[in-house]
């Protein structure tokens, strides 16, 4: 499973996105690969999900991926509930 | 390494700030006077918001500010300031802001350790509850150290 997660940068936001999601799916043990990348290079990206912030919701929405949005990018319960909610959708 | 980067050279506490344009003025000054970015990078910061949105405030009440490497990063870095009254960024999520930790990164990778002790730190509800409460810099670098 590949799983991009974006902010403005690339380095910001999503980079702990990036750590948070890795750190859960590894207790999960769930395999992904999970890359953080900027607004500007999303596009073109093979994605199964895509998580970003509420915030960027109007810049991501309609690039065609399943998109997951978080309010806390380092709330980890909260992240946790949402991604595996997320994983649970795509398999359905 | 965040304790490397966060020292008493780059906190600042309960300082008083109109609004967010000026607590990331004052949290890229430091980064300046530390000699690790250029005054560019601090407009360029400000400017993220303005073109970008005010995404950069992450958690309730967190913000971190920060532009690409190119726009004057000389070396990697980071600054704290809490506010002695929060401001608005105008992310109706987590608004009001009370910390604010400015971002100066040389490239994606090199700030990956100090980001995870970042995000872990953030995490820490009891720490950061320590860390609104306190007025004194030694207390906060201890808390960040451990």
């Amino acid at each position: 499973m590949n799983i991009v997660t974006v902010c403005g940068m690339g380095m910001g936001s999503s980079l702990v996105l990036k750590m948070n999601i890795d750190d859960i799916l590894k207790q999960k043990g769930i395999k992904a690969e999970v890359e953080a990348c900027d607004l500007g290079s999303l596009v073109g990206k093979v994605a199964d999900l895509v998580v970003t912030t509420n915030e960027l919701k109007s810049q991501v929405e309609d690039k065609g991926y399943n998109v997951a949005y978080v309010r806390s990018v380092i709330d980890k319960k909260a992240l946790e509930t949402i991604i595996m909610d997320a994983i649970g959708n795509l398999k359905k | 390494m965040l304790g490397e980067l966060l020292t008493k050279d780059t906190v600042r506490l309960n300082v008083k700030v109109k609004n967010w344009e000026e607590a990331i003025r004052m949290g890229g000054q430091l980064l300046v006077q530390e000699d690790a970015v250029e005054q560019s990078y601090v407009e360029a910061m400000v400017r993220a918001v303005k073109e970008l949105g005010p995404y950069i405030v992450i958690a309730p009440g967190f913000a971190m500010p920060h532009a690409r490497a190119e726009d004057g990063v000389k070396k990697i870095a980071m600054s704290l300031l809490t506010l002695e009254s929060p401001v608005a960024f105008g992310n109706p999520d987590n608004d009001p802001v009370a910390m604010v930790i400015c971002l100066a990164a040389v490239d994606h990778t090199t700030h990956i350790k100090a980001m995870r002790e970042l995000a872990v730190f953030l995490n820490d509800a009891d720490k950061m509850r320590q860390i609104k409460s306190t007025r004194e810099v030694n207390d906060i670098l201890a808390l960040i150290q451990v």
